[in-house]
């Protein structure tokens, strides 16, 4: 084994050793306000994990098959004729390499952008509140170590869940990261307006992914209860050993003696039914197929809460209350994605049970066409971003599902840097605006509109001339994101396309349209955000960030434009480097057709979108011009009203529910007619009949009177001490013949 | 009869009262040496008389390993069960003088002989324990109340203490002469006054037995009259009260300790002969002394005297036991218990008179329940003590009472079976437990709940005395096991 495989406990460990620093002496880092030492040190911890993502991947190279590097036990229950034993395992192959260099490098890029960004967001927040002197500075040293505390604490916790080497460590991660995620949305809980919606988001995150994480479990122990074990190469040798096998002769099966050749020759048959009966604990007994089918349903109920799927994606838009670099790290580059790695990790099982890869498929399909028209219609710069997040993430989803793995990973790298290059330009527009407002303010041209929101593109326009190297990284971005040869998204989404032409129709239009729509929202948003003329005095006094925050979009652009290198068609060198890890990966030769289709769709929205904002630009107060679509964009700006839905099918019936079960069933039910009426008033009128005549009637009365008596003879007996000697010699005779008569009586008679 | 040897006489296993008396004697010639004010002096030299008889008594069970021997020529008896009260007696008579160093100066008494004559009196007592025939028994008993007489009347010219001991002498003779005429009757009965003799009389049937009975009646009103046992007991509130407050804590320990170390040896060594007859006669005047003195208890306002009917009722729990000794096969259980008994009430019933000579004023006020009252807020380690005595008086957990009165009962109740009188005593014994808590507890209700601005006056020789009692009540409570093990091996023995 290289030695470098033994570094790699030391990538969870520098963002963790970022966290006990950051609570312990995040605040003594920053001696003064404009100090940037708590977002400098988890910076360089989080470059300090990039690196060690490198060395791992330069190890691999050597050994592409991977390696486990064991670090402690962590669980060793015996449960039934199972033993579930777990160690904390670290595993490195080429799936988790990917993953790492990912969530590390654009990690580190977003640390190093949030130095800056988090400065001004807790000078605006200081604005709001009013505060000043040490007040203001030890606001903003609480907050600024804590949010890169919060950030450190998430990218160890991403980087356990792609390192671990089994499904209840990577569960940790999954947790971990929620946890992350909701601290992180409702960062700014107390801001005097918008606090309470900040909260609400974060809480709607939480108690959504709830039900994903649900799943996850279910299908955990499902997965235990059939394999007899989580660890994934143990669980995956089982499972195909199964197929031929019968369960108890797989159970003793590991990874050492799995059965590779066999199933990448029967791949081509997997949509046969596994009938291997399968003993499920107490439960019975059932065929393979469907306990295979079941897991990975669940498994994909947990993608869709972690990876804001139909029909778990209404938190993702809320998500965007936390402030711009979680945004872009968390609920664009990294943790979403989570899903399809897990996806992409199981699919040995996925290859399994081909309903649940359809399932999968619609489901990623599904979700990109909804989200891409919802953005269509949004005004929210960041909102139109979250949209687009969810419905790129529809595509991997989609692509996994189909059996793309490589697709899928590709999509999400490349992703990862436009998006996060979206979302963090976004950010620079959003600090750029609320200069301008502040600026405005200042000056008294009118910028104090209290309705002002930095964040929505009708106050923007003319940012172009402002804020140049925002507008040209954005624009970077917008293309790659449209699909626009030769940028990154171009490649990757091609390749979606083509894998879903050749296994599924109905995924293949659905994802083409959906490509439209993406070339045309992120068209109308470049030309409503920088071009035409300023709809405001903020916009009108925008200024370009500091180096600091541009630094890092200028990478990211280099790779969303380069980003395409990593698979490129005839190349395949992510699909060789994956086949090392992931079993049913392939990838498709190029098709000239589909990828002209899908450029000629992107051209022709964005001409369509020119058309729109861009040749006559949108003017202050004037309507969008999809307005006159009417309920189409009534529909489509009230996301298809999924929230009200949600509201009237699930919100509405649960709070009815437990209304239902508090105030009738508990109060008026169990407590006023149970407990008190029947058991109380019982109680009361047995305890009346028990105190009143018989409790201090009859034993009071007796204790009462054994007590008078007692005091009565007490005083009564205490005359006889009279204090005359001749008194008390008479006592000791009487006493004298008192012994004597008894004895004489009883004794000597 | 054969002459006595110096193996008969056997000094060395009644070293421990020789040094007693010997330094006694020592002691009221240097007292004469010693200038008033400075008679702590005598003080100091008699605890450390006490300590060296406490040095051979340790030696000599140490030497002994539980076997009995007689001395004397078979007048004197030691067994561990006078061992046992032995010290007792010497640990009484150590905190006695105690509690008197500060007391007498400050109630301007302070005179030597006080504590010669508790040497004494502490003697005779240690002869009580040992005494194995009839003639000793009442020499030891007469050495024993003399001495307490004058004691009583130590306070003079206060008239309320030397009444008190005019009424406790004169009550005294009177209780004495019923005693002398139970051995006359006796000796009558059975030609003996040896108490091996009078068992093998009593053993041998039927022409002796009436007028022995007689006597065992007689001898019983005698010791009723010494350990307050009801209606024997009318001397106590007078003389508690009126004597000086360190004597009234000494003797409410000692001389009763004393009368039941000798009541106990006659009855069960001697008489087992005829133990159904006493037993049944000491188990009524136990239910009789235990309902009385706990029941007039409650009618008191001067804690002196609340403390002489608590006594009278302690009594009466330590008469269940040695009623609970009829039979011989229950015999040792039941004498474990009550020497038991009278240990820890030693202890306890000193600690809480300690305390009462702390609230007592120079005038002899203070003793009444209301001068307690905000003990608990202005002296709250001594109010914490006294709540531990009251509570161990009680028999509440925690405590050396609850022990002492556990072991009572159940030996009470183990001997019970087929004997309906004791069982009668020990149901008796646990309602008047019941109905003792109300007089002690309002004490602790007194200190803790009431306004007031008692004068206290805590000297060192009283601190140390109180530690030291209150220290015993709580381990005998905890671990007892340790002491009633040597109870349990504390045997009364006839040997002859």
């Amino acid at each position: 084994m290289d030695s470098l495989f033994a570094l790699i406990p030391l990538i969870i460990v520098f963002p963790f050793s970022g966290v006990v620093i950051g609570v312990f002496f995040g605040r003594r880092l920053m001696p003064h306000k404009d100090s940037i030492g708590p977002g400098l040190v988890a910076s360089i911890l989080a470059g300090a994990s990039f690196v060690i993502a490198v060395l791992m991947f330069i190890a691999l190279q050597g050994h592409p098959e991977g390696v486990e590097v064991p670090l402690a036990t962590w669980m060793n229950i015996t449960a039934g004729d199972r033993v579930l034993d777990i160690p904390w395992t670290f595993k490195i192959d080429t799936l988790s390499s990917v993953m790492m260099l990912v969530v590390a490098g654009v990690g580190t890029l977003i640390h190093i952008y949030a130095i800056g960004y988090m400065q001004g967001d807790i000078d605006e927040q200081i604005a709001k509140r009013g505060f000043e002197g040490d007040e203001a500075f030890d606001f903003k040293r609480r907050r600024y170590s804590k949010f890169f505390t919060f950030f450190n604490l998430f990218l160890g916790s991403m980087l356990v869940l792609v390192t671990a080497n089994n499904y209840l460590m990577m569960f940790v991660g999954w947790e971990l990261v929620g946890l992350c995620s909701y601290l992180l949305i409702g960062f700014w809980f107390d801001d005097p307006v918008k606090g309470v919606y900040n909260s609400e988001s974060g809480k709607k995150a939480f108690i959504v992914n709830r039900i994903g994480d649900f799943g996850m479990l279910i299908a955990i122990m499902l997965i235990f209860w059939t394999f007899g074990t989580v660890q994934f190469d143990d669980v995956f040798a089982r499972a195909e050993c199964m197929q031929a096998e019968s369960q108890e002769a797989c159970l003793t099966v590991s990874a050492g003696e799995a059965v590779h050749e066999e199933a990448e020759g029967e791949h081509g048959e997997a949509a046969r039914p596994y009938l291997t009966p399968v003993a499920l604990g107490k439960i019975g007994t059932v065929t393979l197929g469907v306990v295979v089918t079941i897991i990975t349903l669940c498994l994909l109920l947990g993608a869709t809460g972690k990876s804001a799927q139909i029909p778990l994606f209404v938190w993702l838009p809320d998500a965007m209350a936390g402030p711009t670099p979680v945004s872009a790290l968390i609920h664009a580059a990294t943790m979403v994605t989570a899903g399809i790695y897990m996806i992409t990790r199981s699919n040995v099982l996925y290859a399994m049970a081909p309903i649940s890869g359809t399932a999968v498929a619609i489901v990623g399909a599904a979700t990109a066409l909804v989200a891409g028209t919802i953005a269509v219609a949004q005004f929210d710069i960041k909102r139109v971003l979250a949209y687009s997040t969810i419905s790129q993430l529809g595509f991997m989803i989609a692509a996994v599902g189909l059996g793309g793995y490589v697709a899928g990973i590709f999509h999400l790298a490349t992703h990862a840097f436009f998006k996060a290059l979206l979302f963090l330009s976004a950010g620079s527009v959003i600090h750029g605006m609320e200069h301008g407002h502040h600026h405005a303010a200042h000056h008294g041209h009118g910028g104090d509109d209290p309705d002002f929101d930095p964040q929505d593109m009708r106050y923007m326009g003319g940012l172009k001339d402002k804020m140049p190297i925002t507008t040209w990284v954005y624009i970077i971005g917008s293309l790659a994101l449209a699909g626009i040869p030769p940028l990154a998204g171009f490649w990757s989404k091609d390749e979606i396309l083509l894998d879903a032409s050749l296994n599924n129709q109905l995924v293949y239009v659905l994802l083409s349209i959906s490509a439209f729509f993406t070339a045309f929202y992120m068209g109308r948003q470049v030309f409503m955000v920088f071009f035409g003329r300023a709809r405001t005095e903020a916009a009108d006094h925008a200024v370009e960030s500091k180096p600091m925050m541009t630094t890092p979009l200028i990478i990211l652009a280099a790779l969303s434009v380069l980003g395409g290198l990593l698979n490129l068609p005839g190349l395949h060198s992510l699909a060789h480097w994956l086949e090392h890890s992931v079993a049913h990966a392939h990838t498709a030769e190029f098709n000239i057709s589909i990828a002209a289709i899908s450029t000629l769709l992107g051209l022709i929205a964005i001409g369509l979108s020119w058309l729109l904002y861009g040749r006559k630009p949108v003017e202050a107060g004037q309507a969008d011009p999809l307005r006159s679509t009417g309920p189409v964009f009534t529909f489509l700006n009230r996301k298809w009203y999924w929230d009200e839905l949600y509201d009237t099918v699930f919100i509405k019936p649960y709070v009815w529910l437990g209304e239902f079960l508090a105030v009738t069933i508990d109060w008026k039910f169990w407590h006023d007619f149970v407990h008190d009426r029947i058991i109380g008033d019982a109680f009361r009128g047995w305890g009346a009949i028990l105190s009143q005549p018989i409790d201090q009637g009859v034993v009071d009365g007796a204790v009462n009177g054994i007590a008078q008596l007692v005091d009565g003879s007490s005083q009564e007996l205490r005359k006889t001490q009279t204090g005359y000697v001749r008194n008390y010699a008479l006592a000791v005779a009487l006493g004298v013949v008192l012994v004597l008569g008894f004895l004489a009586f009883r004794f000597l008679m | 009869m054969n002459l006595p040897t110096l193996e008969s006489i056997n000094l060395l296993a009644v070293l421990p009262v020789l040094i007693v008396f010997g330094w006694t004697l020592v002691l009221l010639v240097i007292d004469l040496f010693i200038p008033s004010g400075r008679k702590y002096w005598t003080a100091w030299l008699g605890i450390l008389g006490l300590l060296g008889a406490a040095v051979a008594l340790a030696v000599r069970f140490i030497d002994a390993r539980g076997a009995a021997v007689t001395a004397f020529d078979g007048m004197l008896t030691v067994d561990g069960f006078s061992l046992f009260l032995q010290a007792i007696f010497i640990l009484t008579a150590v905190i006695g003088i105690l509690l008197a160093l500060d007391f007498l100066p400050r109630h301007k008494i302070e005179r030597g002989e006080y504590y010669i004559l508790l040497l004494f009196t502490t003697g005779g007592m240690m002869i009580m324990s040992m005494a194995a025939d009839l003639i000793v028994v009442f020499l030891a008993l007469e050495l024993l109340s003399i001495p307490l007489y004058i004691l009583t009347g130590f306070a003079r010219p206060r008239a309320d203490s030397e009444e008190a001991a005019m009424k406790y002498f004169l009550l005294g003779a009177f209780a004495s002469g019923f005693l002398v005429f139970g051995i006359a009757l006796t000796y009558g009965g059975t030609g003996t006054t040896s108490l091996v003799g009078v068992f093998n009389q009593l053993a041998e049937g039927e022409p002796s037995r009436d007028l022995a009975l007689v006597g065992m009646a007689l001898i019983l009103v005698g010791f009723g009259f010494k350990v307050a046992a009801v209606p024997f007991h009318m001397w106590t509130p007078d003389v508690y009260q009126g004597a000086p407050t360190p004597v009234t804590a000494f003797m409410s320990v000692g001389a009763k300790a004393g009368g039941f170390a000798a009541l106990m040896r006659i009855l069960i060594v001697a008489m087992p002969a005829v133990g159904e007859a006493w037993g049944m006669l000491v188990a009524i005047l136990a239910m009789l002394t235990m309902i009385l003195g706990n029941v007039v208890a409650i009618a008191q306002r001067n804690i002196k005297r609340m403390l002489a009917y608590s006594s009278i009722a302690h009594a009466g729990y330590i008469l269940v036991a040695v009623s609970a000794a009829q039979r011989p096969e229950d015999a040792p259980l039941a004498v474990s218990a009550a020497i038991f008994y009278l240990l820890t009430y030693a202890f306890t019933n000193l600690g809480a008179f300690g305390v009462v000579l702390a609230v007592e004023r120079e005038d002899g006020s203070g003793n009444l329940l209301e001068d307690f009252a905000g003990l608990g807020r202005s002296k709250p380690v001594l109010a914490a003590i006294m709540t531990l005595f009251m509570l161990s008086l009680t028999g509440m957990p925690v405590s050396a009472g609850l022990v002492g009165k556990f072991f009572v009962f159940q030996a009470a109740i183990n001997a019970s079976v087929g004997n309906p009188w004791i069982l009668a005593a020990a149901i008796v014994g646990i309602v008047t437990s019941v109905i003792s808590a109300f007089y002690y507890i309002r004490i602790i209700l007194i200190m803790y709940m009431q306004e007031g601005e008692p004068q206290v006056v805590l000297k060192p020789a009283l601190t140390v005395a109180l530690a030291l009692t209150a220290l015993a009540t709580l381990i005998l409570g905890i671990i007892p096991a340790p002491v009633f093990q040597l109870a349990k091996d504390a045997l009364l023995t006839l040997v002859g």
